[in-house]
């Protein structure tokens, strides 16, 4: 690259570092048929998921499709509300916007009769006895503050079951 | 060249809101739809291609979830555009010529509702000089139609012509959002939107999604009656700065046409992308289409346009009419960007 001359008249000008062009869109976001079937659920205090025709694999929350076998999943299953930690983290680091009290747990947790495990909070219990296999049942928040939202499950905490063996969440680790 | 053909299409009932489903809800019928006419099922397709637009969906990285319509596992061979799926299928067929495809796949989605499409669209322009400003694509459209008026290029009655045809076209397309029985004189004595435009000379805002299978040589005989084969297919690009360019007319798509072989053989049917009317007129005198060719037997983008499926449609479109037998030479066209900025011209031919 050879050096860039700019014309006599040009001279005496300040260069232009950058500029800030600041950019806003706001946007309807639609959940769809699937998604909407299960807040809907949450609301009325149910967890649905939807099992796959092909595979027989269960989603929750259910996107209305098999993401393995491209086909919609239009069986409906209700689950209990207890399940398994497949995977978990401690948080020990604060952030913007934090709500919750240091330390807290983070966990997948893997209901009963499902195929893949959703994220919530485990409380009610030392972050460091959080482990792999634990057994663990939701607690709602009260009946007059339940809405089709997951808030509306405060946290997960330990049943006090002895921890689920290996094989039953080996695939969702 | 490897011989490739277009053998099926599939695409929604193009509505001004879908939100009764997401995006892989509105996609996975219409994937089902095309392999179902291909004759195929999903472990038959070797490449996958998509286009699309983060922008669109208010998401990053949207497409990945899409790709769960198709059913990605085993592991597939997949690629993405953020382009319309035009250029998708370009991709595929590009693929195909390699070998290392039989069957490809393309689908294409776009959903305007979610957002306020006039100003999403604007960030398609430069980030120094034109995005600031808000420029939307109706606006931009207005110069370029006014451009093209003050030259002689068209008339006012010819862009309500062009509207009135896609209307009465489209009554025959189950898919069209917007059809019927319109006179250009009557369109003529309606308000300006955006003048020199009325909302007529403007696309619907739509939510919609495609999908085309495209396959080779003696995979495409065994698949369908009639392939739709690829004999001619080429993209060009000009500058993004309005400034630089003749808005009324298209250098890109006047170069795609000759690389594309358009007049070598003429055509019989074309499928023009062209989102506002008087943006048709341009084309057709690019694409040096005579009087006898039928222009957008489906209504073309005025009467649906779903933005990033829409181009792929075209070329869909052009192929069915190969396929049914009520062509046999037949050009599809997509185009991206603002005023016309890219364009594709796909010619296809029948046995």
């Amino acid at each position: 690259m050879s050096e860039i001359t700019l014309p006599a008249r040009l001279d005496d000008l300040e260069m232009v570092k950058s500029i800030r062009t600041p950019a806003r869109l706001e946007y309807d976001y639609m959940p769809g048929a699937a998604p909407s079937r299960f807040l809907q659920g949450v609301a009325q205090k149910r967890l649905l998921g939807q099992r796959c025709p092909v595979c027989r694999k269960v989603y929750v929350p259910a996107r209305g499709c098999c993401p393995t076998d491209g086909v919609p999943t239009e069986e409906e299953v209700e689950l209990p509300h207890v399940g398994t930690v497949t995977s978990f983290c401690v948080v020990n680091v604060q952030f913007y916007g934090q709500v919750m009290e240091l330390p807290y747990v983070s966990a997948l947790i893997l209901l009963d009769g499902s195929d893949i495990p959703l994220m919530h909070l485990i409380q009610e219990v030392d972050a460091r006895e959080v482990h792999m296999g634990q057994r663990v049942e939701a607690v709602w928040v009260p009946d007059d503050e339940i809405g089709p939202t997951l808030e509306s499950i405060k946290y997960f905490r330990p049943t006090g079951e002895p921890d689920a063996a290996w094989d039953t969440y080996k695939d969702n680790v | 060249m490897r011989d490739v053909a277009i053998i099926s299409l599939g695409q929604t009932d193009h509505a001004r809101e879908r939100n009764d489903v997401n995006d892989v809800e509105m996609l996975m019928p219409v994937l089902a739809d095309a392999m179902k006419a291909a004759n195929i099922t999903k472990d038959r397709v070797d490449f996958v291609c998509s286009g699309s637009s983060d922008y669109l969906a208010g998401q990053g990285f949207s497409f990945v979830t899409t790709l769960d319509a198709f059913g990605p596992w085993p592991p597939i061979s997949e690629s993405h555009v953020d382009m319309d799926g035009a250029w998708a299928l370009y991709e595929a067929w590009v693929k195909m010529q390699s070998g290392h495809a039989d069957i490809s796949l393309i689908y294409a989605y776009g959903r305007s509702s979610p957002g306020d499409i006039r100003r999403v669209m604007s960030r398609q322009l430069d980030p120094y000089y034109t995005a600031p400003l808000w420029a939307d694509p109706v606006s931009l459209a207005a110069l370029q139609a006014r451009a093209g008026l003050e030259a002689g290029s068209f008339t006012e009655e010819q862009m309500a012509e062009v509207v009135a045809a896609s209307r009465r076209n489209a009554k025959a397309n189950p898919h069209a959002q917007l059809s019927g029985d319109a006179e250009a004189k009557a369109l003529l004595d309606e308000d300006y939107f955006v003048s020199p435009l009325h909302k007529h000379d403007c696309p619907p805002i739509t939510d919609g999604a495609a999908c085309v299978i495209i396959a080779a040589g003696d995979v495409a005989r065994e698949l369908s009656d009639r392939p739709a084969w690829i004999r001619g297919f080429d993209h060009r690009i000009e500058p993004n700065a309005l400034g630089v360019r003749d808005l009324t007319t298209s250098v890109s798509t006047r170069q795609a046409a000759d690389k594309a072989q358009v007049a070598a053989g003429g055509v019989d049917v074309a499928e023009i992308h062209a989102p506002f009317s008087h943006q048709e007129l341009i084309l057709r005198d690019a694409l040096g289409l005579g009087d006898d060719v039928s222009i957008n037997p489906s209504g073309g983008a005025l009467a649906a346009n779903p933005i990033m499926a829409a181009g792929l449609i075209r070329l869909g479109e052009a192929a069915a009419r190969i396929g049914r037998g009520e062509a046999d030479r037949a050009l599809g066209h997509a185009t991206s960007g603002v005023c016309l900025q890219q364009n594709l011209v796909c010619v296809l031919e029948g046995e």
